[in-house]
């Protein structure tokens, strides 16, 4: 599963961010890295991006960007 | 004599530090709710009791890894300039993040403060810090603060004074392998460095082999420092020793921000209490504001309702004005009459300097001092990356940057600073589709005129200022999907390429501080846009004035310019003096209008009062009509940008190429929606 995949209110642990068109660096600038929890809090009106809630803060990420982060462990 | 101290301001984007550093130096930084508002070090002075500070306010990043311009800035700052201490300022309301760029500070600098500001904000939403634990997790001062409390920027300074030195330094702790590598190199470096740069820190940096950073190393430890045989070979043997551990460079760098953010996690945990609904607010406002039935509906209302309280508020002033300015204008013509003066320079004072200022006084003033202080509440309330959340989809099919958004919204108040914002798009490419677009958004020494001749000739009866609103609207939207229209046209031919991938923080919502927003945006922004008019205006006045009244061959230079404009003046449903007064408001397009009445009173018609009734009179006796009105508009809105946005952007792309593309885009725009507006028009 991807991050994309992840409904609004579904909390997750980020399983492996693959490196691709640089975003790698950016989201280990906003501490998105394996194993941290992640909810998703908003969809944008037109469906992509989402908003997701990491580490306190929330960052808007594209479909496109979302499919190189894999997820595991849906938390309740 | 008290002694000098260099105090570096450093912090995630969009967490008051502007707020703080105004705070400080009584200077006037423009705040705002989004990330990215600071884009060059702001130098700022305060003196205390003990010491003068000089304060500078470094770009705002996440970390300080130079992955972009902004970050190397501050690195570089950090690192080189050597600063006596560095306080970084932290958002309370999410620390853990924040922390990220403490640890990777304190790994550069010594002397470190952690500010936590938003201290408010963060009880407001049930999250208690205890700065207590903080100070003690990282071993250097902690200071909480209310952002604009005097009383949070005096214990701010109390602890500076203090100026202790910190001896439980957090120190982090890597990997086992890294950790030896680093014990090989450390020394070495400490030998050659004189303690002028923290060697543990560059240890990792030449491991890391940051080439962001090789060529500062040789100015600041000169050129033979890489190349030191000692050196070379410890930092040989520690990559050796990496790589037999099987790390690559990728590896390294991963797992020196994997440690970091583990510390930062578990400081964090250690740090803050908040309760399961500290967020619940924001996130019930984003569920309005970017809903799918609501977002988009609500963005238009948002902003009718701003252009509606703008127009409808700013009718009154503007007539009171224009009234005090036609007194003024008696009087000091009695004035100059009394003291003798020539008729040729009462005419051009009074009818060319004094006519021009008050125009550009009474008309623009009164919306500005509306419309800014608006807009800026908005923009403290952190609703605008709201938009660009909204907004992203369209602007990804045009194969550009959500931010954009956020850089036409800038450019509402001035294209100028539109383009300089658009720094907050990572994407060179993106970056310019957004410069190259801006120009598209009617700023504000556009839209007074706008508002003028929409009031003059599109709207009347009851709800004047409610239909001038939605008209004034639809002209931003027509602005809008012309930008959209542009950006795709822009990327699929010159700028080709495919959308880069895009991360943008939705802060949390604030409450905006009402009274210094108003104070704020109409000393800092009204007053300075107004003087910018104003200091073009009245040598356009007079350069107006002497053209209309030098003769050559029984007409006069003005009349000869809009003559020779008039055929293709009248192709765009335009006519020679409009054209004119385009070409001549290049310096700013506030003086456009002046220009026209100027134009047209000099032949013959009307000569008191400038209220609106009596400017519509004026154009309508020089064969204005309803086309025409629309046709200004147009031209208006899509011609080519104002001197200082031309020279801005030729500063923020280095390039005369597109300078010359950002100006001749919107002019061919411009003339080709007129001209087919028109061929259109008389098709009916």
């Amino acid at each position: 599963m991807n991050l994309f995949e992840l409904k609004i209110g579904q909390k997750c642990l980020i399983d492996k961010v693959y490196e691709n068109r640089n975003i790698k660096r950016r989201l280990l600038d906003i501490g998105l890295i394996e194993n941290t929890t992640v909810e998703c809090v908003g969809v944008s009106p037109l469906g992509d991006p989402k908003a997701f809630l990491i580490r306190d803060a929330v960052i808007a990420l594209r479909c496109a960007d979302c499919s190189n982060i894999l997820i595991k462990d849906l938390v309740v | 004599m008290s002694d000098n101290i260099t105090v570096a301001l450093a912090g995630n984007p969009n967490v008051g530090k502007s707020t703080i550093f105004n705070a400080l130096t009584g200077m006037k930084q423009h705040t705002g709710n989004w990330a990215g508002k600071t884009v060059d070090n702001a130098v700022g002075y305060y003196k205390s009791q003990k010491f003068c500070y000089t304060f500078v306010d470094i770009p705002g990043t996440y970390s300080l890894m130079a992955h972009s311009p902004e970050e190397e800035i501050a690195r570089n700052f950090l690192c080189f300039q050597n600063p006596d201490a560095v306080v970084v300022v932290c958002d309370a309301t999410c620390l853990e993040r924040n922390l990220n760029l403490v640890l990777q500070t304190m790994e550069i600098c010594k002397n470190v403060i952690v500010c936590v500001n938003l201290i408010d904000q963060a009880k407001a939403k049930k999250i208690t810090v205890n700065l207590e634990m903080l100070q003690k997790k990282l071993g250097v001062a902690v200071v909480g603060t209310v952002g604009h409390k005097k009383k949070s920027i005096l214990s701010l300074i109390d602890t500076l004074d203090q100026n202790t030195q910190n001896k439980n330094y957090l120190k982090i702790k890597y990997p086992k392998p890294l950790e030896t590598a680093l014990d090989i190199l450390e020394p070495k470096i400490k030998e050659h460095t004189n303690n002028n740069i923290n060697p543990r820190w560059l240890s990792l940096k030449l491991l890391e082999e940051d080439v962001t950073l090789q060529k500062q190393i040789e100015s600041f430890l000169g050129k033979g420092f890489l190349e030191n045989e000692d050196i070379k070979s410890a930092l040989k043997e520690a990559k050796t020793l990496l790589q037999t551990n099987g790390i690559t460079k990728e590896d390294l760098e991963e797992s020196i921000v994997n440690t970091i953010i583990k510390e930062a996690e578990s400081i964090t945990s250690s740090v803050i209490e908040k309760s399961p609904k500290s967020h619940s607010l924001d996130r019930k406002l984003d569920s309005i504001f970017t809903s799918r039935l609501l977002g988009f509906p609500i963005m238009l209302l948002f902003l009718g309702l701003i252009f509606w309280i703008t127009i409808s508020l700013a009718n009154y002033p503007s007539e009171l004005l224009s009234r005090f300015f036609t007194f003024l204008e008696t009087k000091l013509s009695e004035g100059m009459t009394y003291l003798g003066a020539p008729e040729w320079l009462h005419n051009c004072l009074i009818l060319g300097v004094f006519r021009t200022l008050s125009w550009v006084v009474s008309v623009m003033l009164p919306p500005m001092a509306i419309f800014f202080p608006l807009f800026t509440l908005l923009e403290d309330s952190g609703y605008l990356p709201r938009i660009a959340f909204n907004l992203d989809k369209p602007f990804k099919s045009c194969n550009a940057c959500g931010k954009q958004a956020l850089t036409m919204c800038m450019g509402f108040g001035c294209n100028a600073v539109g383009v300089t914002g658009c720094r907050i798009i990572d994407s060179k490419r993106e970056r310019l589709l957004a410069i190259l677009t801006n120009n598209l958004v009617p700023c504000n020494g556009r839209f007074p005129t706008i508002i003028a001749i929409i009031t003059m000739f599109l709207c009347f009866g009851n709800h004047q200022s409610l239909l001038s609103a939605l008209m004034l609207l639809a002209v931003i939207v027509l602005g809008v999907i012309a930008t959209f229209i542009l950006t795709k046209f822009l990327s699929v031919t010159v700028l080709k390429g495919t959308p880069s991938s895009y991360t943008l923080e939705l802060p949390p919502y604030r409450k905006p501080q009402i009274t210094k927003v108003i104070v704020r945006s109409i000393f800092d922004r009204t007053l300075f846009v107004l003087g910018r008019a104003v200091s073009v205006a009245a040598p356009a006045g007079l350069f107006i004035w002497l053209m209309a009244n030098i003769f050559v061959n029984d007409a006069s230079l003005l009349t000869h310019c809009a003559s020779f404009l008039d055929p293709f003046g009248k192709l765009l449903g335009l006519d020679g003096v409009i054209l004119l007064a385009f070409i001549l408001g290049l310096p700013a397009n506030e003086i456009v209008m002046p220009i026209i009445i100027m134009a047209y009173l000099n032949n013959g018609f009307l000569t008191e009062s400038s209220s609106l009734f009596a400017m519509r009179e004026l154009f309508v006796a020089n064969g204005w009509t309803i086309n025409t009105a629309i046709s200004v508009i147009l031209f208006s809105l899509f011609h080519w940008p104002c001197a200082t946005s031309i020279l801005t952007i030729k500063k923020e792309t280095g390039s005369i190429k597109w300078t010359a593309v950002a100006v001749l885009l919107p002019t061919v725009l411009s003339i080709l929606v007129c001209m087919v507006f028109n061929f259109v028009i008389k098709l009916f």
